[in-house]
């Protein structure tokens, strides 16, 4: 008798809520639907399968202009309303973001690529919290940042708010909730390749009745983000995304009275030090790196290991790196799913070309079978990398890591802080004293001890240096919103 | 006493806590303007160039790190010292804000006391900042999360004409108190009672390249200032084409730009004593722990 191998192979779990997706999208103005002027449309699909799944309105300057003037005319009211009946609203958005949790989770892995797991235990829960906690704020803002006259604090007015395509409903919960609860209005554009989970937002503000024109949604690509940019009765612009596009923005509201905040991008040091507990820092590395498949501006994309352990850490790593399930994000157990769009694959696949190119030596399971369509690039980290390597300098975006090592704190540090950007950082040791103390070294707006990639209404992030300025969450990211 | 030649002061930059005179040589008059029809050269200050800017920010960055690790408790300390050495040379402080003729001697009085006050104040907020602005963050989940408030680096600091004393003082006190380096550029026609500042501070134990004061022209240093890579943040009160020049530089190192109307009520002590002072001069950092594993 022989006895076949056993396999552990896990069976297909796919989420099965079915989403209305409608075939056609209008941009949202002065709380309806509508048409663009532009009379353009272009389609969005599912990464994951290369399916359209919507043709979606493209706002040119006439349809945001329109926008613009719809948040004008709401802007008196809406700042005028008794600050504890505009936190009503926003409780009213949290609440319905929770009720339709399952569906907007659905949609955003659709249009994403992200998988379920994330969008259902992440990006939704953290999207309604951010609504509930900063509901909260309206009427205690004169707490927050108390005034020399003691009076609230004032709205700045219209915000101009363009968001990215890594985590769609996620950015524009923490774009619109601040910005409605210090009093002002909003123009918001979502990215070109993942503008569904916004318009089911607008859907959301018209069920909970938010007075017209308070919220604006305008689709389109970076043509429109431009115009709305540069819209003369835009009194603040809030960026997230690459730090070329928010160079090109500094210089677009300079001489201007526009106010400003940017969260760009990051090259994010993850240092583990030979006193870490290492099983514990390993998996910091996976949701540090491969978590959305590296698609995260404060990705942990450069690891620095102290040389004693280096070895140790790259055979759990590598271990662990072949239990990742890569595949249709809808399913349940998938750990790692689809690039967002081909352009980026392109971009990534060019960045591990390169990396071999200079010499790094490149790691991955891949021999695994990944699905015949769709935009699919296996986890995977780059060892033999020298701080010079293009992969140690510049954001990829994607899950690539670039590993590197370190002998002394001081080193660590040094070459933790060898970058133009500072957005986050991961530092693992069991000893309290050095991680606070290597915490307060670092240049760099978010510091995780013995984790990484956590987030919260609550808790302030943002970047240094040329990872942007202004922060988004707790206290600190009021000031942004407030004149 | 009339007989008695005058010995007419050379101001010299004040960089890494040294005094040197321009590299490049040149000088700028000081003019007293009163009691003298269109003002007399009663002194010279030197005419910092481009070179003089970019070793101040390089004196700067060399102390900063140290400055910012030292306790705020001490920084405190030493703001206060700098009041206490000014405090004694107030007739001369009143002299060399009367000398441009914007005050007469009652609002030059006012001036320097309001100065002096305003130094006290934020020597105070040296070790408070962060308990008003920072704090810990109550998050979801089991971690102790908490935002300490950091200084952003190297500050460059761009001072008005108006209230040549207490503007320059209000521009800079918010960077030195949270633990920023500081490279000033006074008024370029009142620079005297900056200078007076610049001689006051290593008696005050304001370590050497913490604070650097260049007299020379705003225009010429401005974009200098604008595209410096290594200057994270500017501040400056300065006419809207200068600062829409220090806003095209954001664009070079996403440095921060705090630009404040020169013509601001610097003597409202309530507007100013305001942790908003710190807009633009420190950084929120969020460090997460998990608790509990």
């Amino acid at each position: 008798m022989t006895l076949s191998k056993p396999s552990w192979e896990y069976a297909p779990a796919p989420e099965s809520l079915k989403v209305d997706i409608a075939p056609e999208y209008g941009l949202f103005i002065d709380g309806a639907f509508r048409v663009p002027r532009s009379g353009r449309m272009f389609a969005t699909i599912n990464p994951a399968t290369e399916e359209p799944l919507a043709q979606v309105a493209e706002a040119d300057a006439a349809d945001v202009n329109d926008a613009v003037v719809a948040a004008r005319k709401a802007l008196k009211g809406w700042r005028k309303l008794p600050a504890l009946e505009r936190a009503k609203y926003l409780y009213r958005i949290a609440r319905r973001i929770q009720e339709r949790a399952r569906e907007l989770a659905v949609l955003e892995t659709m249009d994403n690529g992200k998988p379920i797991r994330e969008t259902r235990d992440e990006d939704v829960p953290l999207a309604a919290a951010h609504f509930f906690h900063h509901a909260g704020w309206c009427d205690k803002l004169r707490y927050a940042l108390p005034t020399a006259t003691g009076a609230d604090p004032r709205p700045i007015g219209v915000c101009g708010q363009v968001i990215p395509w890594n985590f769609p409903l996620l950015m524009a919960a923490w774009k619109i909730a601040p910005a409605l609860a210090c009093g002002n209005t909003v123009v918001l554009k979502p990215a070109e390749t993942t503008p569904l989970t916004a318009l089911r937002l607008a859907e959301i503000l018209q069920e909970v009745d938010l007075p017209r024109g308070v919220v604006n949604i305008v689709t389109g690509a970076g043509a429109t983000g431009r115009e709305l940019v540069h819209h003369a009765d835009v009194d603040k612009v809030a960026f997230t995304g690459s730090t070329d596009v928010g160079r090109a923005i500094a210089t677009a509201v300079a001489g201007t009275s526009k106010r400003l905040t940017l969260e760009l991008g990051g090259k994010s040091p993850n240092i583990i030090f030979a006193d870490a507990p290492i099983d514990q820092a390993v998996e910091g590395i996976v949701s540090a790196i491969w978590v959305n498949q590296g698609q995260v501006c404060c990705a942990g994309s450069r690891l620095l290991v102290e040389e004693s352990i280096v070895d140790e850490v790259i055979e759990k790593l590598r271990h662990r790196m072949r239990s990742l399930r890569v595949g249709n994000p809808l399913d349940k157990n998938t750990d790692v799913g689809a690039i967002n769009s081909r352009a980026q694959l392109e971009r990534i696949e060019g960045y591990i070309r390169t990396a071999a190119s200079e010499g790094a030596t490149h790691n991955s399971v891949s021999d695994a079978a990944l699905p015949s369509r769709g935009f699919w690039c296996h986890p995977c980290f780059f060892t033999g990398v020298q701080p010079a390597h293009t992969i140690a300098r510049e954001e990829i975006f994607g899950p690539v890591l670039a590993v590197m090592t370190f002998r002394t704190p001081d080193e660590a540090v040094a070459r933790a802080n060898n970058t133009m950007y500072g957005l986050s950082a991961g530092i693992w040791t069991s000893r309290g004293s050095k991680a606070y103390e290597i915490a307060r070294q670092i240049k760099a707006g978010v510091v995780w001890c013995n984790t990484f990639n956590q987030f919260d209404a609550a808790a302030p992030f943002g970047g240094y240096r040329e990872s942007g300025f202004g922060r988004e969450g707790g206290r600190a990211g009021l000031a942004a919103y407030l004149a | 006493m009339t007989d008695r030649a005058e010995i007419t002061k050379t101001w010299k930059l004040f960089i890494g806590g040294a005094y040197p005179r321009s590299e490049s040589g040149r000088v700028l008059p000081v003019h007293d303007v009163n009691g003298h029809a269109g003002g007399r050269a009663i002194a010279y200050a030197a005419h910092a160039s481009r070179k003089d800017l970019r070793d101040a920010v390089e004196a700067a960055r060399a102390s900063q790190e140290r400055w910012a690790a030292s306790s705020g408790l001490l920084r405190g300390q030493i703001l206060y010292r700098l009041a206490e050495m000014l405090d004694g040379r107030r007739a001369e402080l009143v002299e060399a804000v009367r000398m441009g003729g914007r005050l007469g001697r009652g609002k030059a009085r006012l001036e320097v006391e309001l100065s002096l006050d305003r130094i006290v104040s934020f020597a105070g907020w040296c070790d408070k900042l962060e308990s008003v602005m920072g704090g810990r963050n109550p998050v979801a989940g089991p971690f102790h999360c908490f935002s300490q408030i950091e200084p952003v680096g190297v500050v460059a600091v761009f001072a008005p004409d108006e209230h040549p004393l207490l503007g320059f003082l209000s521009l800079i006190l918010p960077p030195l108190a949270c633990g920023c380096s500081v490279v000033a550029i006074p008024s370029a026609s009142e620079p005297v009672p900056a200078l007076i500042v610049s001689e006051a501070a290593p008696s005050s134990d304001i370590p050497a390249g913490v604070l650097n004061v260049l007299t020379g022209s705003h225009e010429e240093l401005v974009p200098v200032a604008a595209a410096h890579r290594d200057i994270d943040a500017v501040v400056a009160a300065v006419p809207a084409e200068l600062a829409t020049t220090l806003q095209v530089g954001v664009a070079e190192n996403m440095k921060r730009v705090r630009l404040i109307d020169p013509q601001a009520a610097f003597m409202d002590e309530d507007g100013w004593n305001d942790p908003r002072a710190f807009t633009g001069v420190t950084e929120v950092k969020t460090v997460w722990h998990p608790i509990g594993i």
